[in-house]
């Protein structure tokens, strides 16, 4: 992706072409970190580390010092597992995906759809946000587009229309459902509460489910992307995050942090607002890409 | 939190009492705690920097007085600039005296143009102007008839063209359509796009070129991270705005890209939105954010004895 691109870029300038790291060099990696939306704290951490493994290097190269780098950072996000395979000796497997205002969760929600059904499997989506001017309406598109069924009651409460989706899956097969939720901003407390009811609805129904939440971030978002995370935690647990509009120039580097502190791995991230615009997530990848590799 | 900062910068900055002046020394360990405050508002990394050089200068050879600590002298400094910075001339929405007002609203995917159309629709209705909103939107799924379904809810007309593909005529046409029904105020909602995209950003230009709006806004999530001065700057070059809008604030963002933006870009802040409802607009306080970016608390208490 893009991104990833800007970011290797950026790094590599900032190495390359100096025979050995000094403190400019340090700070013009700093700045890389950090501009990546990282966060202080864990750019700062990652230099120090990488500074003091490299003092003990006698390869005193710039490449040498970006292999530092670049190991600490995997290091950090190998601490989540990412994309397990689904497992469908129960269904229907049941996704929830949620998250603030605007930063792509319907999309997402098209995007899914799409690739599960690419690969042969079906799916049904579940409208729940009863909210939002025309989300319904937004969301049969996408349908449409993907191709798959959608269940959207539109005048009913959040939690009728996931139990209705549900319903409605176990009944003709459906492998895959896909619930659809409002925008929120976790400081609005009673549509934080409805999230767990949706939750509780759905477990109700289904003792083994949701099996996965996921919470969509906007990649351009800055470090109260965790503070999401954390506060979206105590109605219902993200298993999983989607990072979206990847395709510009924000660097999403704040999935860091949410490695890091709250170990929920990163599964999917958007660059786009095509149908096909979502990815997997692979760190290895992801930091490879990042040096250039 | 604020207090938490002010004990933090009290503690660091024990040795100057005694001293009686801000030092180079005794104050870069300050410096440095509010670099990390600042970043972790999400300043942009240049401007935080430049922003620690700027105090450092005023800071320096300050005299502590008896009635206030050193702590309470260098929070005092850092918000009285942080305000300095984020305020600006001209936060009032420009009318266009003699026909019609236009207002263009132009953002990133998502950032809340849409919404805050009909919002500032309902404000210029409730102060007698005869409105229209215009639907420009014509790539994201079901865009008109979310702006649709606002209108109807504040009693605003919407102007549309169901299949055409082409926002610069449906500008174009919305305004002869506000000519011929007399209505004083436009307003021309947008799709969000990502400022790399030259195909978008030209088409952005080109509205602006046709319908020449009285008041071009940029709206900003509050929530947005580093990447804000190259947003902003990249709209700023390639389309021009007159102020910005921001957006989410109900949420506990600090808002640091207000900071960044301002810094990158000579534009005043003109609105916030603090909530989904039509009726969350709000005008502007830079001393608000200022307290906000540095952690939320009541720093005029703090500030009043210094
Ligand atoms: N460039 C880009 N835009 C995206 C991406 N994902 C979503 N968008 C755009 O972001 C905007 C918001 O997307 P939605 O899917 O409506 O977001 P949402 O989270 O469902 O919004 P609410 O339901 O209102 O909270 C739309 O204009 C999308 O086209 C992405 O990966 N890249
Ligand atoms: N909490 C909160 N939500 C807001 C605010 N302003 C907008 N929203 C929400 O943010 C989401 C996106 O808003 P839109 O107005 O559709 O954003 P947009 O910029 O038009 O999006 P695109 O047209 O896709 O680029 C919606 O869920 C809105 O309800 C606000 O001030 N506070
Ligand atoms: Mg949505
Ligand atoms: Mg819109």
């Amino acid at each position: 992706s893009k991104t990833r691109d800007n970011l290797v870029n950026k790094i590599s300038e900032t190495i390359s072409g100096k025979a050995k790291v000094d403190e400019e060099t340090l700070e013009e990696l700093e700045e890389v970190l950090i501009t990546s939306d990282i966060g202080s704290q864990i750019a700062e951490e990652i230099i120090e580390k990488a500074r003091a493994l490299f003092k003990k290097e006698s390869d005193r190269s710039v490449d040498n010092f970006k292999k530092i780098i670049k190991e600490e950072l995997e290091a950090v996000l190998s601490q989540a597992k990412t994309n397990g395979e689904i497992d469908l000796s129960q269904k229907p497997y049941v996704i929830v995906i949620i998250g603030v205002n605007g930063s792509g969760k319907t999309t997402s929600v098209g995007k899914l759809a799409y690739n599960f059904k690419r690969s042969g499997l079906k799916v049904k989506i579940g409208s729940a946000d009863t909210f939002r001017a025309a989300a319904n309406d937004q969301l049969e598109i996408w349908a449409n587009k993907a191709g798959v069924d959608i269940i959207s009651t539109n005048t009913k409460e959040p939690s009728a229309v996931a139990f209705d989706t549900i319903k409605a899956a176990q009944k003709d097969g459906t492998d895959i459902v896909i619930i659809d939720t409002a925008g929120r901003l976790h400081t609005q407390k009673n549509l934080m509460d409805e999230l767990n009811k949706i939750h509780r609805v759905i477990n109700n129904l289904l003792p083994y489910a949701p099996n996965e939440i996921l919470m969509v971030l906007d990649g351009t978002a800055g470090q109260n992307a965790v503070r999401q995370v954390e506060e979206f935690e105590k109605y219902t647990k993200p298993t999983g995050i989607i990072i979206t509009k990847l395709d510009g120039t924000a660097k999403g580097g704040v999935i860091f942090r949410i490695i890091s502190e709250k170990k929920i791995p990163v599964k999917y991230i958007g660059v786009g607002e095509g149908i096909e615009d979502l990815q997997d997530f692979s760190p290895k990848e992801f930091i490879e890409a990042m040096f250039g590799n | 939190m604020l207090e938490e900062l002010t004990e933090k910068f009290e503690r660091v900055l024990k040795k100057v009492t005694g001293q009686g002046r801000l030092t180079e020394e005794n104050i870069s360990e300050t410096l440095r705690e509010i670099r990390r405050v600042l970043l972790d508002a999400d300043v942009n990394y240049k401007v935080a920097k430049q922003f620690i050089e700027d105090v450092k200068v005023k800071a320096l050879g300050k005299e502590v007085l008896t009635s206030i600590t050193p702590g309470q002298l260098i929070t005092k400094i850092i918000y009285d600039e942080l305000t300095r910075l984020l305020g600006g001339n001209g936060a009032e929405i420009k009318l266009n005296p003699s026909g019609i007002t236009t207002i263009m609203l132009i953002g990133l995917q998502g950032c809340g143009k849409t919404t805050f159309s009909a919002k500032l629709a309902r404000l210029l209705k409730s102060k007698k102007r005869d409105v229209l909103l215009v639907a420009a939107d014509v790539y994201r799924p079901a865009a008109v008839n979310q702006l649709k379904i606002l209108g109807k809810q504040i009693d605003v007309p919407v102007f549309s063209i169901d299949d055409s593909k082409d926002p610069v005529k449906i500008a174009e046409d919305a305004l002869e359509y506000a000519r011929q029904n007399k209505l004083n105020t436009v307003i021309i909602d947008t799709a969000g796009r990502l400022h790399i995209d030259e195909e978008m950003m030209r088409e952005a230009a080109a509205i602006k070129a046709k319908v020449n709006p009285t008041e071009t806004l940029f709206v900003v999530d509050s929530m947005t991270g580093q990447d804000a001065v190259n947003s902003a700057k990249a709209f700023h070059e390639k389309v021009d705005f007159d102020g910005i809008v921001i957006t989410k604030l109900d949420g506990d963002s600090r808002g640091g890209c207000v900071l960044s933006i301002r810094a990158v870009v000579d534009r005043p802040v003109k609105f916030v939105s603090a909530g989904e409802k039509l009726d969350s607009i709000e005008v502007f306080y830079p001393d608000r954010l200022a307290s906000r970016i540095l952690g939320k608390g009541d720093i005029v208490s703090l500030v009043e004895k210094a």
